[in-house]
């Protein structure tokens, strides 16, 4: 089916109180911000009322692709936001796979989710058809099994994404991702738990359109496609990405000093350790295949396969599992794992379930250490005994996550934040805005990171890449947090395009411009982008202080000034201070 | 000498799918759906992928069935060409086709079918197809 350039701003609204659906033309929206992040955000703004329970009926789930989605080689994001059931505010989730490539080519700019069902629900998008199914009978499935299920069921044989909980959604545990094409998540701030309080598995949303651009566009079109394509071929990030994936990093970030371990008991691993869970290691043991998200020639995606004794009697059982840098991280050097193969054994755990690999592991580290310290009992764990590197009763906690025996459980499903505002602990309780952090202890900039960006994330500003490229220099703290803002409001533009974050080298300025004018957008100006950039962090920044985000109340976790950095021991005058400024520079 | 596409190695393929957006392309269309070559998972993607597209095949079952000889062999080097005016669009060669290579063009109800022209190959990176000697 034909669609053209323009017909890129329809937007699909969908109500599941009342089964009902109606599209409208947003150009309003997309003229002005682009799409992705820059229109979701404003789509938020219009749906969110203010000071909901995020998992009531009026939080919405706002899904939007950009102007370059399915058009450029990396365009392949698509972007979620909601009102995070984790941190109370800005909820905001990236994921690949082929949701972006779907929800372009279904025809729509974004999908906004509205409402609750009052029974277990599907929702089966194909072109201009939306379908409410009875999900009751897939309600309590992994999400592994639901792929399969309506893999089978619906018909369609386009080009398609399945976006579905796990049993951790259905659940509502505040952390509870959504995952696409078995491999990818939606991952951070809890998708996963809104989904479940809307009483939605899934999303089937299937292609069956193409864009056709004016004749005199086409050979610009192609020239631009050509040259982004020979620059992310020949760019070293191709290599990176695609040779050892994420992991790549991993045992040098450790040799830096800069890896969160055991709860940021120190910010380094013995060295056996991180040969152990480095990225060429699990690479040549355990690498089974390399994917990409669709429209991505890089394929940085890395699944590990894992062999093991089912049962006696040459009972073997082969499991296969998606791998990354934040997983290696928060799974395995949090938790203490010695060995690659019990990492990737909790890894698989936490997958089946359908958690955020990054707020699990630093919640039950917090645990751990809380555990050792006497602050918990076994009357609190059911039974368990935390210990480093003990895989059986990680993996068995990660299972009472989900199943919430008791008030403890019910407590760590609400993240490490709430868990520790209710059994103490909070000088190593691990979190940020409410948010679970990312690896870095890398200096002021990753820990400023972590408290002012919009979702709390290290991709926000990545800080822990600025802190790299201050060791051993002088520098101010307006430096840092100008430098932060900086970056923060240049990223709202790639990931209103919608591309990829390791792309946006190959995304300059002049680029875009270029990309956006071969497709016959041509009224952009990088003071026009600069100016975008700025009003959508800025929009996001609102919605968070509307809902209750303070910077004078921000809690930083002792932890963290103890253990010194690759910069030094961090003083937490300085990063109060970092904070302030901050501040005023976004006049607040 | 005839050219036809290959899947050279499909354990290279990473499923990135630029072959059939390069396929669609060359007709004005950016997508998927104006394909003559198609990528999907072998059942779960850590099975690896499945590349579907036309084998050039000798005595082609296609163009066997075809009512009004709007698909002739080639030449030479196996494979078809379609002649779209005298193409009724009964779809008997999409389903003579037992590998499933001869796609659909639901708006013109026309087959797609590979012109062994090798663009999709030039997107792919990773050397999972490419043109061989027919």
């Amino acid at each position: 089916m034909l669609m053209k350039v323009e017909d890129m701003n329809k937007v699909l609204y969908i109500d599941l109180t009342k089964k009902d659906i109606r599209t409208e033309e947003r150009a309003d929206l997309f003229d002005a911000y682009l799409g992705g992040t820059g229109v979701a955000i404003k789509l938020l703004v219009e749906e969110c009322p203010q000071g909901i329970d995020p998992l009531s009926a009026s939080n919405p789930i706002i899904f939007a692709v950009g102007p370059l989605t399915g058009l450029y080689p990396l365009a392949s994001k698509t972007v979620a936001m909601f009102k995070s059931p984790l941190t109370g505010n800005l909820g905001e989730s990236h994921c690949g796979g082929r949701s972006a490539i779907a929800i372009k080519f279904a025809g729509y700019g974004a999908i906004v989710i509205k409402g609750a069902s009052d029974i277990p629900l599907y929702l089966a998008i194909a072109g201009d058809e939306v379908k409410f199914r009875d999900a009751s009978s897939i309600w309590s499935m992994e999400a592994v099994t639901v792929g399969r299920v309506i893999r089978e069921v619906e018909p369609g044989a386009g080009v398609r994404t399945i976006i579905r909980t796990g049993t951790a959604g259905g659940k509502m545990v505040r952390y509870a991702c959504a995952v696409t094409e078995t491999y990818r998540h939606f991952g951070r701030l809890g998708l996963g738990a809104v989904m479940g309080s809307k009483k939605l598995k899934a999303l089937v949303i299937s292609a069956d359109k193409s864009v056709e651009l004016p004749k005199q566009k086409r050979r610009e079109y192609k020239r631009v496609y050509d040259e982004i394509q020979d620059v992310v071929v020949k760019s070293d990030a191709m290599a990176k990405y695609h040779d050892l994936g994420t992991p790549g990093k991993i045992y040098s970030m450790n040799k830096l000093g800069g890896m969160a371990y055991k709860n940021l008991e120190s910010a380094r691993a013995p060295e056996e350790v991180a040969r152990e869970l480095s990225g060429e290691n699990i690479a040549e043991k355990y690498l089974s295949r390399r994917i990409s998200c669709a429209h991505c020639p890089v394929g940085c995606v890395h699944l590990a396969s894992l062999r093991e004794l089912y049962a006696p009697g040459y009972y073997f059982k082969t499991s296969t599992m998606p791998y990354d840098n934040e997983t290696i991280y928060s799974l395995g050097f949090m938790l203490g794992m010695e060995c690659a193969e019990d990492y990737l054994r909790l890894n698989d755990t936490v997958d089946t379930v359908g958690m955020d690999a990054i707020s699990t592991g630093v919640t039950l580290a917090w645990a751990t250490e809380a555990y050792a310290k006497g602050l918990l009992t076994k009357e609190h764990t059911d039974g368990l005994e935390l210990k480093w590197g003990d895989v059986k009763v990680y993996s068995a906690a990660i299972n009472k996550i989900v199943e919430m025996p008791n008030e403890f459980y019910q407590s760590l499903a609400k993240g490490v934040e709430y868990a520790s505002s209710v059994y103490g602990g909070q000088d190593y309780a691990l979190a940020f805005g409410g948010n679970e952090m990312p690896e870095y202890h890398t200096g002021l900039a990753c820990y400023l990171n972590n408290l002012t960006g919009a979702r709390h994330s290290h991709l926000d500003s990545a800080g822990y890449d600025l802190d790299q490229k201050l060791i051993g220099t002088d520098f101010s703290i307006e430096e840092v947090a100008s430098a932060l803002l900086k970056e923060e409001e240049w990223r709202q533009i790639p990931s209103s395009l919608v591309v990829c974050f390791f792309a946006r080298k190959v995304f300059t300025p002049e680029t875009v411009l270029k990309a956006l004018g071969a497709i016959g957008l041509e009224d952009w100006t990088e003071e026009k982008l600069d100016d975008i950039g700025r009003d959508i962090h800025r929009a996001k920044m609102d919605f968070k202080f509307r809902e209750g985000y303070d910077l004078t109340k921000l809690r930083i976790p002792k932890r963290i000034f103890e253990v010194p950095t690759p910069n030094g021991l961090l003083k937490e005058e300085d990063l109060r201070q970092a904070i302030e400024v901050y501040g005023k520079m976004i006049g607040r | 000498m005839a050219k036809k596409l290959a899947a050279l190695d499909v354990n290279n393929c990473i499923g990135c799918m630029e072959c059939m957006f390069a396929c669609s392309r060359r007709v004005g269309r950016i997508g998927l759906d104006k394909s003559a070559i198609r990528v999907r998972s072998a059942g779960g993607i850590e099975r690896g992928f499945v590349i579907v597209v036309c084998r050039a095949c000798e005595n082609p079952p296609c163009a066997k069935v075809c009512p009004t000889d709007a698909l002739k062999e080639r030449k030479e080097g196996g494979g078809v060409v379609l002649d779209e005016t005298k193409c009724i669009g009964c779809g008997f060669c999409v389903q003579s086709c037992i590998i499933g290579a001869m796609f659909w063009n639901d708006e013109r109800d026309k087959p797609i079918v590979c012109k062994y022209c090798g663009e999709c190959a030039k997107y792919c990176v990773h050397d999972a197809i490419g043109l061989v000697e027919a």
